[in-house]
């Protein structure tokens, strides 16, 4: 009997002692400190955690650790080569885009790596069916599969890795339009990236949050004597051990940190008490001893009752959180001057992020008072005031330490666990480290809004829009959140990117008692977007009009006027949009909105659908949006820009790097970038609105231009020469046609004192509020997509099979990047149609393991055919704008257009339920049973 | 609390079963562990003493032909049942089951014993077994007992095997002679739990013309695996016909009630599946009988 484990790992030998219930994963991680390997869900549901053990891709999760005893066992820290070489797959991913967040790469790349061993040359199919269940939300899939092919083609014959070609930007610069690998890039493909969870601190303790698992109650008694006892638990605070303000928010402070006795519980996630121990073990343990008593209370479930006058009340102003108004013209005169008009009303779920890297915070206190939180944030220098504010402390006694970001999404601008862990280390004087399992992320944090959309639209015969009218519920959840800017984003955007004249919109967010809802990309256009898109596809049945048609006859253009009264007086890429959408898919199909049998086996029916959005970059509406960005030379002739903005996989530093690198014409690899640092780096404000590209953008290029002036007037007193003269040529200074080192000049400036370094604090235009008429916005973007479905006429199951997708984008600043962003858009939009349903019921979440939650797999991807446009706007660097968001805006209407272009089935609530289309088309025939 | 305290990986199948009764309960056998594992870790079983670890036996884990039968291990990896080809001769539902099955880091290590033995009334393994005539082999210190396989199940995840006694040692199916095959399928929900909504096999024999036997299971079709007599019945000595097809289904629906599952399938929408997947599965193992 084995009380030892011998096993290999990476070609190395190892005798360890048994740890009673470890996993392979554990013992990788906690003893051998190979943290390469990732935990995401922790059920044998996602595959980052995956291994090869004797040649076969396993997941090490759910791999009892003694099993490895007398086993190989290869981790991804184990591919590269001894000299220092990536494994061609490693090479592959870096140069074909494939990483972006980085989370699920290891084991993208360990299964990959199994599949090569047996199978040299697998073939399109082989590969997604070995790759089936190794998620990825970032979702660059078809980067992925191209990487594996080229390491495979590569093993075989030992060509070079040559990556993926993709097409510069139609004005390239030096730097700017071309592709650029990301920094972190070979650091996530080896494992060494490091995310907080693999971080570990001297005597650090583990934290557990017991949660109110009822959605509605008043909470009577807090009995924590029983988890005190276990052994190993150092703490258990509760709301009377919050030292500073109770509740935190981000523009409303209305969530508790924790529920005090007496108080009102408003949802299942909400925080009873939290406990530290030696172990995470004792921590959990602990947790379920904690005992409570609560009146339970009539559960608040959508934001229809909400607004009921018999609605329990949920907060001291009652269950409104926003009623948001949009008025244009005389709707009355819209609705009479239009020849048909027509109602409907859609419905979209909660939908959750499911970034793969579960939330994870670590606090530190520090000998000298202070405490550091390491946190993967979205908005660190927020994170660092509701810390403070929840301890009583100033500001600058925090200190925000961001790390990279397994995935966001919009998911990780609130606070999690930063403020407990905080509390706790506080209280013990240790470090304390609160790490969320999948589960608790998928009950705790906000979540995508759910709405009940109605849409009214009137149009003349040939298609002219005169009016549009909707009316929105947004179900806000527990707490405020973000929700009334992202209700108020899915209001103004509600008549989608057209020129009406007449528009009025009411919104109402409301409380309930479901999961808070926040951010989350599209931030309410994708709602609304699918309602209005939805409507369109339907007047152009009404109208027997072609539904490009349609869309183009009224879209948004130079010289239009919004419903919020903004005139668009440039970068107004959308006809261009969907003209090139157009003429790709018409490439395929001559008649592609009309049904086409598949021959073969079964019913299938392919068609076409078509949609259309815009989505504003930047916080827009009154609110200053402003960031801060540092650059500094150093004497190795090397950059840095420091900016707090956050880097959550999306490409941010690689698109900052170009930036700094094309004002001083110097290769990119000589600049460095730090974000996400409270004590180190200038607030970028939150990451967000698609804003960073355009806001810390400006920021980066302005500092930079700031940095060159100062260099150029040094270099202009030392050698009396005039500015002209002086050149920046491939990261060299060029004074009167004698070149010099930057670096040089850099160490000359710090010995007379200058030191080589500058800030720049950038505004951007400003907006105006709601209602107010002007500028809402200083930028919109716009996008076109269509989408192929075949449907099972049998079984009722949807396929997506290929989604064309244009993207005016303003400027491409990195190709590459953005092409990871489209793809992932594209399938996160996928997700949000056809694989996820967050289920609530009763307050209660059904869907609580990633299990029952599904995202998009490799076996989903569609073919997908990114097309740029580029009408650059005048304000943004270089002419950019934000893509992040827009992309995946259109996706659910496009393929919910195509399903009723397929069988004429028109689904007005997602997901797309395979059951309902089966039964509407079983109900169309004359008796059961007989196929179609 | 620890999911488990003492690991045990026993070499042979003596070891295995003296172990099982001497270790300090409470005791269970852990195959690929991928259903065990989730379950302790998801807090649906309790804690355990002692894990004692199947995969390392070797009389387990066999795919071979004995006499006139075709024997898999208990402890051999889906992946391997997939892509054997002593399998797809004889037992082709079996291979489509196995292979549709989670993805490949799963089947890497989940064993068709663990399938069997976690007794899910719509296992898709569990199913394509059911059709084929499988018989189990169950093994304890005092000898061996074979079990037709619908006999082995008592409830959803109830065995009749006895926990900390007996264990299952492997399959036994009938080799494949001329004029039989089979086939499986299923039907899944995006969104939602890895579960079918329908799954469903058939194995026949075509005679003549005619279908001269059938097997037909699908799951989840009540509480345990089963296999549909009267449908059965009513399609043998027939040839395959698209009617006959459709008069079967009738007599299926008559005899099972498909019932609603919250979140993946009405029971309508589970009747309708039963007629897709029948009619096409039928076809499918009619011509591959020839
Ligand atoms: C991501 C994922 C997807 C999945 N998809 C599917 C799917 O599509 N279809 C499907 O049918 N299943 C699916 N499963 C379930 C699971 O993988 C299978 O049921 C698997 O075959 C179980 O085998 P195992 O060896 O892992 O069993 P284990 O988890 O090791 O054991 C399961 C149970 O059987 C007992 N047991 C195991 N072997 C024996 C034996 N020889 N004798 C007696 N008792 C024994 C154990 O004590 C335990 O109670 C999925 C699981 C995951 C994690
Ligand atoms: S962490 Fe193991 S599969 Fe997700
Ligand atoms: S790169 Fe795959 S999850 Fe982010």
């Amino acid at each position: 009997m084995a009380q030892k484990i011998s096993l290999n790992v990476n070609d190395k030998h190892y005798e360890l002692a048994c740890l009673p219930g470890e996993t392979l994963a554990e013992l990788l991680r906690n003893r051998l400190n190979l943290t390469g390997t990732k935990i995401g869900c922790g059920e044998a549901e996602c595959g980052s955690c995956t291994v090869v053990i004797d040649g076969q891709a396993v997941m090490s999760c759910v791999y009892p650790a003694e099993r490895a005893d007398g086993k190989r066992v290869t981790t991804i820290e184990g591919l590269i080569g001894p000299d220092g070489a990536l494994h061609p797959l490693q090479d592959a991913f870096i140069k074909h885009g494939a990483v972006q967040c980085g989370f699920c790469i290891p084991g993208q790349i360990m299964t990959a790596y199994a599949l090569l061993e047996h199978n040299p040359d697998p073939s399109q199919a082989e590969i997604r069916s070995a790759l089936k269940d190794t998620l990825c939300r970032c979702a660059g899939y078809p980067s992925i599969e191209n990487a594996i092919r080229e390491a495979a083609s590569s093993l075989r014959t030992g060509e070079p890795i040559k990556g993926a070609s993709v097409p510069d930007s139609e004005s390239v610069s030096q730097v700017i339009g071309r592709t650029t690998i990301r920094p972190d890039a070979k650091s996530k493909v080896t494992g060494s990236a490091i995310y907080t969870d693999d971080l570990k601190f001297e005597k650090m303790l583990y934290a557990a949050v017991r949660r109110a698992e009822v959605p509605h109650a008043i909470l009577r008694e807090v009995d924590f004597d029983a988890a005190l006892s276990v052994p190993g638990v150092v703490a258990v605070l509760t709301a009377k051990d919050v030292p500073g303000d109770k509740n935190h928010g981000l523009v409303i402070f209305d969530w508790p940190t924790m529920i005090g006795i007496g108080e009102r519980i408003r949802y299942v996630g909400d925080a009873l008490a939290i406990i530290a121990a030696e172990t995470q073990e004792a921590a959990l343990e602990a947790a379920t001893r904690i005992e409570v008593r609560f009146d339970e209370l009539p559960v608040v479930n959508d934001p229809v009752q909400a607004r009921q006058p018999d609605a329990p009340i949920l907060h001291e102003n009652g269950n409104l959180l926003k009623h948001i108004k949009v008025r244009k013209g005389d709707m009355e005169q819209g609705f009479r001057e239009a020849e048909v008009i027509l109602e409907h009303t859609f419905h979209t779920p909660q939908m959750d992020h499911a970034f793969l890297e579960p939330e994870c915070s670590i606090a530190v206190p520090l000998a000298d008072g202070r405490m550091e939180i390491y946190v993967g944030s979205q908005i660190p220098y927020s994170d660092r005031s509701q810390v403070a504010t929840a301890l009583g402390w100033p500001e600058e006694r925090v200190h925000v330490v961001g790390q990279l970001m397994g995935g966001g999404f919009g998911g990780k601008e609130d606070i999690a666990g930063q403020i407990h862990a905080a509390l706790l280390a506080n209280a013990t004087g240790k470090p304390v480290k609160l790490l969320y399992n999948r589960r608790e992320s998928l009950i705790a944090h906000p979540k995508r809004h759910a709405t009940q959309i109605r849409v009214k639209i009137g149009a003349k015969r040939d298609g002219r829009m005169m009016a549009v009218e909707t009316e929105l519920y947004g179900d806000t959840g527990a707490y405020a959140s973000l929700g009334e800017k992202v209700m108020t984003r899915a209001t103004t955007h509600s008549a989608g990117p057209y020129e009406v004249e007449h528009v009025r919109a009411d919104c109402y967010a409301m409380y309930t008692n479901n999961p808070p809802a926040g951010a989350f990309r599209g931030f309410g256009v994708l709602q609304s977007a699918f309602a209005v898109e939805s409507m369109m596809d339907m007047l152009a049945v009404e109208l027997s009009l072609d539904p490009v048609d349609l869309r183009r006859m009224n879209a948004l253009h130079v010289g239009s006027i919004t419903n919020t009264g903004q005139k668009l007086w440039e970068s107004v890429g959308l006809l261009d949009c969907i003209n090139r959408v157009d003429a790709e898919m018409r490439k395929y199909c001559s008649t592609p909105f009309s049904a086409r049998r598949v021959n073969g086996e079964g019913g299938r029916v392919r068609a076409w659908g078509f949609a259309a959005a815009y989505k504003n970059t930047g916080l827009g509406g009154g609110a200053p949006d402003k960031s801060g960005a540092e650059v500094q030379l150093y004497p190795d002739g090397s950059l840095e820009v420091r900016t707090s903005a956050a880097e959550l996989g999306q490409g941010l530093v690689t698109v900052l790097r170009m930036i700094v690198a094309e004002e001083f014409n110097l290769p990119p690899e000589r600049v460095r970038v730090l974000v996400m640092d409270t004590d180190l780096t200038p607030d970028g404000g939150p990451t967000t609105a698609s804003r960073q590209t355009y806001v810390t953008g400006n920021a980066a290029r302005l500092a930079a231009q700031s940095l060159r002036q100062a260099v150029t007037s040094f270099l202009t007193e030392k050698h009396d020469v005039a500015p002209e003269r002086i050149r920046f040529i491939e990261g060299l200074v060029q004074v009167d046609g004698q070149l010099d080192n930057l670096g040089e000049v850099a160490s000359e400036m710090q010995a007379a004192g200058i030191l080589p370094r500058a800030l720049y604090e950038y505004s951007a235009p400003r907006t105006m509020p709601l209602g107010e008429g002007g500028d809402m916005h200083f930028a919109f973007s716009f996008a076109a997509q269509a989408a192929e479905v075949e449907v099972n006429t049998d079984t009722g199951e949807v396929r997506v099979l290929r989604v064309i997708s244009a993207n005016d984008v303003g400027r491409a600043i990195n190709p590459l990047g953005l092409r990871g962003q489209v793809e992932g858009g594209i399938m996160m939009g996928l997700g949000n149609t056809i694989t996820e349903h967050f289920i609530v019921e009763n307050g209660r979440v059904i869907t609580d393991r990633l299990a029952r939650y599904r995202i998009p797999s490799i076996m989903h991807m569609p073919e997908i055919t990114p097309i740029i446009v580029e009408h650059p706007t005048r304000d943004g660097p270089y002419g950019a704008k934000g893509v992040g968001e827009v992309v995946c805006i259109p996706t659910p209407a496009a393929i919910s257009n195509a399903i009723f272009n397929a069988v004429g089935i028109r689904i007005d609530s997602l997901p797309i339920d395979q059951e309902q289309i089966a039964r509407e088309l079983s109900s169309r025939l004359p008796q059961t049973g007989e196929r179609i | 609390m620890n999911l488990w305290q003492q690991y045990l990986r026993p070499r042979s199948l003596t070891e295995a079963l003296q172990v099982l009764h001497s270790a300090p309960s409470p005791v269970r056998v852990i195959a690929g562990g991928t259903d065990l594992m989730l379950d302790l870790k998801q807090g649906r079983l309790p804690p355990v003493h002692t894990l004692v670890d199947l995969t390392g036996i070797s009389e387990m884990n066999v795919i071979e032909i004995r006499g006139k039968e075709l024997f898999i291990g208990a402890a051999t990896p889906l992946s391997q049942i997939a892509t054997s080809p002593l399998v797809e001769e004889h037992a082709r539902a079996l291979t489509e089951a196995c292979g549709l099955i989670a993805g490949p880091q799963v089947r890497n290590v989940a064993t068709l014993g663990g399938n069997v033995a976690h007794a899910l009334p719509a296992a898709d393994g569990t199913i394509a077994l059911t059709a084929l005539g499988t018989q189990a082999l169950i093994v304890d210190l005092n000898g061996r007992r074979r079990l037709p396989l619908a006999e082995l199940f008592l409830g959803p995840g109830e065995t009749a095997l006895k926990v900390g006694q007996e264990l299952l040692e492997g399959f036994y199916l009938p080799l494949c002679s001329t004029g039989q095959a089979s086939a499986f399928n299923r039907v899944m929900r995006v969104q939602g739990i890895a579960l079918p909504i329908l799954n469903l096999a058939i194995w026949l024999e075509r005679k003549n013309g005619n279908i001269s036997q059938i097997h037909i299971s699908a799951g989840p079709s009540g509480p345990t695996p089963r296999r549909f007599p009267k449908t059965e019945e009513a399609l043998c000595r027939q040839p395959f016909t698209s009617e006959f097809c459709e008069r079967a289904l009738v007599i299926m629906l008559d005899e099972v009630h498909f019932r609603a599952s919250p979140h993946r399938a009405s029971s309508e929408y589970r009747q309708h599946l039963a007629a897709v997947l029948l009619q096409d599965t039928l076809k499918t193992v009619w011509q591959r009988a020839r």
